[in-house]
């Protein structure tokens, strides 16, 4: 078995026990993904999909907002619980005055030029936000993770201090207001994102399974052009992909291919599948290139640099401490921005809690995905998206169909959610350590 | 285009209240090899640290005195006002990131970027990456020190050497280089290369760069150099322009006495006992392949392993620990010993000490005692106690075990409870000494024992080798490239070449023989050839 995954692989140090040791998390979702499909009994396949498909467009840009912090060497950013508070601020800035220049018969600021608007206000509180948490962590170096937990509930303090007693209290705003506590002072427990509700998801719409055809088309073409045409651009590097992956590649996307072609000629359940809100895909896919791209450049290296080494980095005269905190406030910013992603996609803010789980199921999804502390790739990112909400959908229809309740299936969903980063976490430290300890290592990472 | 002077005034250094340099006054001057030599610990690497803006100097309380370049104060905070300044460094410590490929290593933070439209917007940082650019540069700087090895190997498993010499081709491939430091560069080199760098030192000076160079090795110091400066103890002892003094002098201004590595006794007799036999042992380590050697070893000797680089010595001890993919039969006292599985030849009795130290284990971020038991604890559960269920380390055992061997190898350090990552370089490299000596092994295999040491600390440590091969009856087997250190204590010498045993020497036949029988003349040959040499040599005397 391990001589064949050699052969397949092309790579003669291929161990299986260790990949599956590297990979046991996505095993693990997988495998329950698979056993969930199996007993859930009464699950309907579009349904399956619309729900999945929904939580993607609403989820990946903030998972896409841990990779550059992992990169730069700052670990898994579970701070990007304040970016997402910077742009709940923005949300609840831009609706106040929507709703009160209404009633005076001015813009709502709804739609797109709203969310636009949202985007704009939440860039400059994310980014103050994120320099000062990127100073914090560069005073707490070797400790980010617990920081960034830290910053996490510090944020959410201050948060609830600004919307519960600030706001009204020292703001002034209009006490009939109806986003406005009966009191005056604070903020309702949940806001109404109005017509910015759906602004980006609604602009432009395709079928699912024109889409799937052309992706999963695209996908096989990039593949084959990849593996046999493509140049690279610097000698001894290589695109190409072992054997093993590149089959894997092409036989997938020549199945999803093949299915929906059949799906579209026999009409069969995949059609009612929730349209594809193509500019929503089109600015997730920007922010994948765009991360693509700054690796791309000095600071991408410099990121990279750091994450490797500081100590190496600083002594070859790389501003270590200030290119940690650029890689701060670009998570954070992009948090933001995923946050109203989300919640135009939701329709209302739950203003006290919303933003509580953002940090914890953004790093569980990329764990999924087979990210670690010190590695995270756009691949990653997505594959994890999918498959930690695949398990989200699944869970309580597994709870019925074991247990004969759906809540115990829920209880399982988050057991799983901070199992995943326990475990992911755990191996971590423990591969860390072996690699340290040995007297005589011979390491072979990467 | 190279002005000034580059000068230390009354440079001090302290750390946490201890001051490791006191009022230091030396100059480099343009074009010159400025040799800097002292004990372990005598405090170079702190003054080139200084130089070089290091954060360590600074985030410990700086430095008083100035660093001036062309009379003034270069003012330099961090390694970037180095660079600004034209200094360049290659460090004591590894300083490349093994993810990186040689290129990216070689250019790291001095990407080559064109400018885009985000750039113009956003900063200079937003400038992509020009990959066949920086290709071609790194390419160039590889040439100039005469490696044909690929730009895009990843620098995670080449050989050391290698390492060095991109470390080397970082530096030069800077343009404005005005001064470069080397601090123990050939420390990690085989002969050849080491030859290698010194001729590529000398380019570098023959265009004006001032170098200073740092070695514990005073052969190379007295070829290479122009001036050397001598350091005891953080002070400043001597400069002497290098043809104005001998190797014998140096070492006496650096230690305070006298020093040679001359064998103290004649023959000693070893039992008969067969303690390890090896038979045709081939070993895959890239660059010193062993393809097929057989010898006994026997219990309570010191057996040396010598040979020119790339042959193969250093494959032996790396293939008996099982480092590399291995084929043949070892016994270790009688049994059949499977080498890949490397706990359990540890376990048998067997340490191992690599050539390899800059790459390997110790923890810097733990103390000097804490390292030293680590490996002894892990194999052997030493310097545990039993304390009702519970299973302890045993504190006092460690400290003593410690305060031994700090004692023994001369490790200079405030405490046992020191952090390792504060020992200088070469008392590091003696920690990792005491941490294979606290194995208590049967079997020792050691690999170049004494690079980067000083030759005070070296006599100590090849001595004690001999005491515990004496008094305790350890066997060991040594690796070194140097003659005159397996000459003084190895009872017998096998020289390996291309891979196989060319022969077995004894510590008492001349250079040489030795010689001969590296380059791969047969045993009997090599003795005639050095026979008649010194025939004739003596007719010449008489006649
Ligand atoms: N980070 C540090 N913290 C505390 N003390 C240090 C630190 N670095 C070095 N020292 C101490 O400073 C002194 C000088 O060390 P340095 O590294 O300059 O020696 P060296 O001359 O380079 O020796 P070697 O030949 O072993 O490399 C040593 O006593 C060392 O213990
Ligand atoms: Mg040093």
């Amino acid at each position: 078995m391990n001589d064949m995954m050699k052969k397949l692989t092309g790579d003669s140090s291929f161990d299986l026990g260790n990949w599956v040791l590297d990979n046991i998390v996505t095993i693990i979702f997988w495998v329950f993904i698979i056993l969930g499909m199996l007993t859930a009994k009464d699950l309907s396949l579009n349904g399956f999909f619309t729900e999945l498909c929904n939580r993607f467009y609403r989820n990946a840009f903030l998972i896409l907002s841990l990779i550059i912090p992992v990169i730069a060497g700052l670990g898994l950013n579970f701070g990007i619980v304040v970016g997402a508070i910077a742009g709940q601020l923005a949300i609840i800035a831009v609706r106040y005055w929507g709703i009160n220049s209404e009633l005076v018969g001015g813009t709502a600021f709804g739609g797109l030029g709203g969310l636009l608007l949202m985007f704009v206000i939440a860039l400059p509180i994310a980014a103050i936000i994120g320099w000062l948490t990127g100073t914090l962590y560069n005073k707490t170096k070797g400790q980010e993770m617990i920081a960034s937990l830290i910053v996490g509930y510090f944020g959410n303090g201050v948060y609830q201090f600004i919307v519960l007693f600030l706001i009204g209290a020292v703001i002034p705003v209009a006490a009939a207001h109806p986003m406005i506590l009966y009191d005056g002072v604070g903020i309702r427990m949940s806001v109404d994102m109005g017509s910015t509700t759906y602004a980006l998801d609604n602009l432009l719409q395709i079928p699912f399974v024109p889409f799937m055809i052309a992706a999963a088309a695209f996908v096989l073409l990039f593949v084959l052009w990849n593996q046999f045409i493509r140049k690279p651009k610097v000698e001894g590097q290589s695109y190409k992909m072992n054997p093993l992956k590149f089959w894997v590649y092409v036989i997938l996307a020549a199945g999803v291919l093949a299915y929906f072609v059949m799906q579209l000629m026999t009409g069969g359940p995949m059609n009612d599948v929730r349209q594809v809100p193509v500019v929503l895909m089109l600015v997730i896919a920007a922010l994948a290139i765009f991360n693509q791209w700054i690796m791309n450049t000095k600071l991408g290296q410099d990121f990279r640099s750091c994450g490797m080494n500081q100590t190496i980095a600083e002594a070859n005269g790389i501003n270590v401490d200030r290119t940690r905190v650029i890689a701060t406030v670009i998570s954070t910013v992009l948090a933001a921005w995923g946050m109203i992603i989300y919640l135009q996609n939701m329709g209302t803010l739950n203003t006290y809690t919303a933003h509580n789980n953002v940090g914890y199921f953004s790093v569980a999804a990329i764990l999924v995905g087979g990210a670690s502390v010190d590695k995270a790739t756009i691949g990653q990112a997505v594959t994890g998206c999918l498959l930690f909400h695949a398990m989200f959908i699944l869970s309580p229809e597994i709870g019925k169909a074991v247990f004969g309740q759906a809540a115990l299936g829920e209880y399982f969903r988050t057991f799983m959610v901070y199992g995943v980063i326990g475990l992911s976490l755990g191996l971590y430290v423990w591969r860390a350590n072996k690699r340290a300890k040995l007297a005589m290592p011979k390491e072979d990472e990467e | 285009m190279n002005n000034g002077i580059l000068e230390f005034v009354n440079v001090g250094k302290e750390y946490s209240g201890h001051a490791v340099l006191k009022g230091i006054n030396m100059d480099v001057r343009p074009g010159e090899i400025h040799a800097l030599i002292g004990e372990n610990g005598a405090g170079k690497s702190t003054l080139m640290n200084i130089l070089f803006g290091m954060p360590v100097i600074h985030s410990t309380g700086g430095f008083t005195g100035e660093v001036r370049i062309g009379g003034e104060d270069a003012k330099i905070m961090n390694p970037h006002d180095a660079m600004m300044q034209g200094i360049g460094m290659v460090h004591q410590e590894f300083m490349l990131i093994p993810g990186f490929t040689i290129t990216e290593n070689i250019k790291i933070n001095r990407e080559i970027t064109k400018s885009s439209l985000m750039s113009k917007v956003f900063g200079k940082r937003m400038e992509s990456l020009e990959h066949a650019a920086m290709a071609t540069d790194a390419r160039k700087a590889l040439d100039t020190m005469g490696m044909d090895i690929e730009e895009y190997t990843k620098v995670h498993g080449l050989p050391v050497g290698h390492m060095q010499f991109v470390e080397i081709a970082r530096e030069i491939d800077k343009t404005g280089i005005r001064f470069l430091v080397f601090d123990e560069p050939t420390a990690v080199l085989t002969e050849s290369e080491t030859e290698h760098l010194l001729n590529a030192i000398r380019k570098l000076a023959a265009q004006g760069i001032g170098i200073v160079f740092i070695s514990h090795r005073l052969d190379e110091i007295i070829r290479l150099s122009d001036r050397v400066t001598i350091l005891r103890d953080g002070e400043w002892v001597a400069t002497e322009e290098t043809k104005n003094i001998t190797a014998a002098e140096i070492a006496r201004l650096m230690v305070g006495r006298a020093l040679t590595l001359d064998r103290a006794e004649g023959d000693r007799k070893v039992s008969d006992e067969k303690i390890m036999t090896v038979d045709n042992l081939r070993v895959n380590m890239p660059g010193e392949e062993v393809k097929g050697v057989t010898f006994d070893v026997h219990r309570g000797e010191i057996l040396g392993i010598g040979g020119l680089a790339g042959q193969g010595k250093l494959g032996i001890a790396n293939g008996l620990m099982g480092m590399y993919p291995v084929t043949g039969k070892v016994t270790f006292k009688g049994e059949p010993l499977d080498v890949m599985k490397t706990n359990e030849t540890l376990k048998k009795g067997v340490a191992f000490l690599s050539e390899d130290r800059k790459g390997v284990g110790l923890l810097l971020q733990s103390s000097i005692e804490e390292n030293i038991a680590f490996t002894a604890m892990e194999v052997h559960n030493k310097f545990l106690k039993k304390v009702g269920p519970f299973t302890l380390t045993d504190d006092k055992a460690i400290r003593e075990n410690a305060e031994k061997m700090v004692k023994d190898l001369d490790i200079r350090c405030t405490s046992v409870t020191q952090n390792t990552g504060a020992l200088s370089g070469g008392n590091q490299q003696k920690v990792c000494v005491g941490k294979a000596l606290s194995l208590d092994p049967e079997l020792l295999l050691v690999s170049e024992p004494t690079r980067g040491i000083d030759i005070g600390a070296k006599k100590l440590i090849l001595d004690l080798l001999k005491d515990l091969a004496e008094k305790r009856g350890m066997t060991v087997i040594m690796t070194s490239s140097e003659l005159a250190e397996l000459r003084s204590i190895c009872d017998r010498v096998l020289i390996i070449c291309e891979g196989k045993v060319a022969g077995e020497l004894s510590p008492f036949d001349s250079d040489e023989v030795y010689g001969l029988m590296m380059s791969g003349v047969s045993k009997e040959e090599a003795m005639k050839a050095a026979g008649a040499a010194q025939k004739k040599a003596g007719g010449e005397a008489n006649g």
